[in-house]
């Protein structure tokens, strides 16, 4: 079979010395900032995008999927001995998690998060080998106005879903929006809001956006309010590992994990938020053990944890096939594609088939590494989180600074990422989650350039969006996306109940 | 100084210049990058540090022609020394193997007929691509205004909208679209050289009953207010550069089509170009 010739093509450069390096850079950094609350995978591939510029596209990469899911596994340890999650995709886990933890099965915790996550991994990767190579050929098909189609549904998946408030959500979509309007028009060679600064004819770059909203915004955060927070880290007195009660109850749960992980991943609904909720709610209504739940079960720490890892390589299909990010990590990495002058989308498997086969290969190998670092090697990512805070995020701000002058020796740059980190601070302060407006600045304007292409080929006939069946089932998923977190309200509503009036949530208004 | 990011085309010419002039001078150069802006931003650099420094050397070309007006910048060529041509590619114009198009007259019948229903899938609007578009609708009558283009970030992009049928027809260099046409998923219907290019099947413009001719080309420009003997200098430099086995190796790598012309065979040429450009992107309706 071709898929099996070319993955093994791209395991014969996936496992060359260069290449299994970078692997083993990018899941070690990937582990550590999974593991330190506040700094996730998203910030952490922007500041490192200025630093690859010399190196070849493939090597990058590979080191910033490491990261991405290096994030996934690293997550759960804060989640599960600091009762905080170390990013978004690892919420899920600590409710359990810290409870299993405190009842001194922290090693029992930590074992099932890791094991779990290979398996996740690994499995979801075997699904991404066969699924990507036929979406791409299908994305062939897709016209202007099914991507619109398809960015509505992801942007209003995403802020509808996600986080506590779709208000919230709106308002920091639309702040992304705003940057993303900024410079030339593609469509018309116009320019907009730029203000006769001529920096800005190029509009806002992603990086400049993501290390202000992320890195600066936090760090004003963290410093704002640095002489309240005292965290206690559990240490881990017992052994890594799990007993056979444990593994039995594990498997199905990581498998089931697995299964809701990759396909929500790979819909544009906003990542690992939603599958990991999703696994968690449906292990606790499967279990067997209900009384068990709130005091450590290990269903809670096997399913979501499995999910997280899934999703990421669901992540990656719209990525590579359609050039649609549905994360805020994702959209970064669509950056980091195109510095390289790649555009991801239906033709990156027939332009760069080598690069797209060594990514893949290296997620299989990166997993590996990953069960290593994450098992017997769990003892020194607790220590990270013993560095203080005010070293770790000057830190970051140096980092930070200097990457986003060296992209383009620009002093304006600096200015923006400084004054775009203040709007950070407010937006942490105000509890606006930060990962709708990198997906508003990189989704919104897609979106906007697709209406008015279909519009122009259609000579302004709105009815395209609607005769065309892609885009007419993707915007009545949308339109069922808006819905759902009403309905059961709704149900409740025809059916004569009352019920407290609310909304369906998923995650807690965090973002990756 | 290559006034666009790394890894583009004129990145990647001013580093194939990098290797041969430091072989054919025996002399360290350095590459430097300033992007942004069709290249307005590093020209407008140039010309205000560079000013009588004969050392100092910026590669740029026809994308750079047009965005100093759809720009408005407030610099342009004419404060900068124009030294030499380098390169050059042809545009193609292609539609998808499944389309009712066998020929250009074809095409262009229908676009006669009836100017909107045609779609016209390229690179940004005011760029190499929408220029032959507006060049080609004026040569056989058709006002500019009325052309339906639909403009994509890039190349890679356009390919595939080209081949999911979403536009009529695509227009981009005649490399971009090599792998799909030799794949039999495209159909080339003209290029938009002067001479047929050995390797392509298909007619050119001009073969095909339209007058229009237009090349991408790059080429290199020397700092402002160079007296006459650093001009003479500079450019004799160039000849070597472009003799050596050093540029003719990056040429043949590259793939790039061999271009040169210097000093004032080259000034005039800039001059007929900008002149030519600045009335068709008019006529787009892209500068007032």
């Amino acid at each position: 079979m071709e898929v099996f010739q070319q993955l093994l093509i791209g395991f014969s450069h996936a496992l060359t010395p260069q290449y299994l390096l970078l692997a083993a850079i990018g899941v070690t950094i990937g582990t550590a900032v999974g593991v330190l609350p506040g700094i996730g995978p998203a910030l952490t591939v922007a500041l490192l995008l200025p630093l690859t510029y010399n190196f070849d596209p493939t090597g990058a990469l590979i080191m910033f999927a490491g990261i991405y899911y290096g994030g996934m596994y690293g997550g759960s340890t804060t989640s599960i001995l600091l009762n905080t999650p170390g990013e978004s995709a690892s919420v899920a886990t600590t409710l359990e998690g810290f409870a299993m933890a405190t009842s001194g099965r922290a090693g029992a915790a930590l074992a099932t998060a890791a094991i779990g996550s290979f398996v996740a991994g690994t499995l979801s990767t075997l699904l991404l080998t066969f699924t990507a190579p036929w979406l791409a050929r299908a994305a062939l098909l897709f016209q202007p106005a099914d991507y619109f189609a398809l960015t509505v549904l992801a942007f209003v998946s995403v802020t509808a879903l996600v986080g506590s408030s779709l208000l919230r959500g709106m308002i920091s979509l639309f702040i992304g929006l705003f940057f993303g309007l900024i410079g030339i028009d593609v469509l018309s060679g116009q320019v907009r809001y730029t203000f006769g600064v001529v920096e800005l004819l190029d509009g806002i770059d992603v990086v400049v956006v993501a290390v202000g909203l992320f890195a600066v915004g936090e760090a004003l955060f963290v410093a704002s309010q640095f002489r309240q927070r005292r965290e206690e880290v559990l240490a881990v007195r017992s052994r890594i590992g799990m007993n056979r009660e444990e593994w039995r109850r594990s498997w199905p749960a990581w498998l089931r994990g697995a299964l809701i992980g990759f396909p929500l991943g790979a819909l544009p609904a906003g990542g690992a938020e939603i599958p990991t909720f999703l696994s968690y709610t449906l292990e606790k209504r499967l279990s067997k053990h209900p009384d068990e739940w709130g005091r450590g079960a290990i269903e809670g720490v096997a399913g979501p944890e499995a999910a997280n890892n899934a999703a990421f390589s669901g992540v990656l299909v719209p990525l590579l096939t359609l050039g649609l990010p549905t994360s805020a990590t994702a959209a970064i990495l669509l950056a980091a594609f195109q510095i390289y002058n790649l555009q991801p989308g239906p033709l990156l498997f027939q332009k760069a088939p080598d690069l797209v086969w060594t990514l893949i290969a290296s997620l299989y190998v990166g997993n590996v590494m990953l069960l290593i670092l994450n098992l017997p090697l769990i003892r020194i990512w607790i220590k990270i989180l013993t560095i203080p805070r005010s070293l770790l995020y000057s830190g970051i701000l140096v980092f930070g600074t200097l990457g986003v002058y060296s992209m383009s020796n620009s002093f304006i740059d600096v200015l923006l990422m400084y004054g775009i980190g203040v709007i950070g601070f407010f937006m942490r302060r105000f509890r606006i989650p930060i990962g709708p407006a990198i997906l508003g600045l990189i989704l919104m304007p897609l979106a906007e350039a697709h209406f008015r292409r279909a519009l122009a080929i259609s000579q302004g006939d709105l009815s395209v969006f609607v005769t065309r069946p892609i885009a007419l089932s993707l915007l009545l998923a949308t339109l069922v996306a808006i819905i759902l977190p009403y309905l059961p309200v709704l149900i409740n509503r025809l059916t004569g109940k009352r019920t407290p009036a609310g909304r369906l949530v998923f995650g807690q208004g965090e973002e990756d | 100084m290559a006034p666009a990011s790394p890894g583009g085309g004129w990145d990647s010419t001013a580093r194939a210049m990098q290797t041969a002039l430091a072989a054919t001078t025996n002399q360290t150069v350095q590459v430097y990058n300033v992007s942004g802006a069709g290249g307005t931003i590093g020209l407008a650099q140039f010309v205000n540090e560079a000013k009588g420094k004969p050392h100092e050397l910026m590669v740029g070309g026809l994308v750079m022609v047009g965005a100093i007006q759809t720009n408005k910048a407030p610099v342009n060529l004419s404060q900068v020394t124009p030294l030499a041509l380098l390169t050059a590619e042809a545009e193609a114009i292609v539609v998808p193997a499944d389309s009712k198009y066998q020929t250009m007259q074809e095409l262009i019948e229908d676009f006669k007929a009836n100017p909107t229903a045609i779609s016209w899938g390229g690179g940004s609007a005011g760029g190499t691509d929408h220029i032959l578009v507006g060049l080609i609708a004026k040569a056989v009558g058709v006002s500019p205004a009325q052309i339906n283009y639909i403009a994509y970030s890039g190349g890679g992009e356009a390919t595939a909208a080209i081949l999911s049928g979403a536009v009529t027809a695509g227009v981009s260099g005649v490399s971009e679209f090599a792998e799909q046409v030799a794949a039999g998923t495209m159909r080339m219907l003209a290029v938009s050289s002067e001479q047929p290019i050995e390797g392509v099947n298909a007619p050119t413009l001009k073969e095909a009953g339209i007058d229009v001719a237009l090349m991408n080309w790059r080429a290199v420009f020397g700092a402002p207010d160079l007296t006459a003997e650093q001009r003479a200098a500079v450019i004799a430099a160039l000849e070597k550069m472009h003799a050596s086995k050093e540029w003719q190796d990056a040429l043949a790598k590259n793939g790039w089509t061999d271009y040169f012309r210097a000093g004032d065979e080259f000034s005039a040429f800039l001059n007929n170009e900008i002149t030519r450009i600045e009335a068709v992107l008019r006529d787009l309706g892209l500068i007032q």
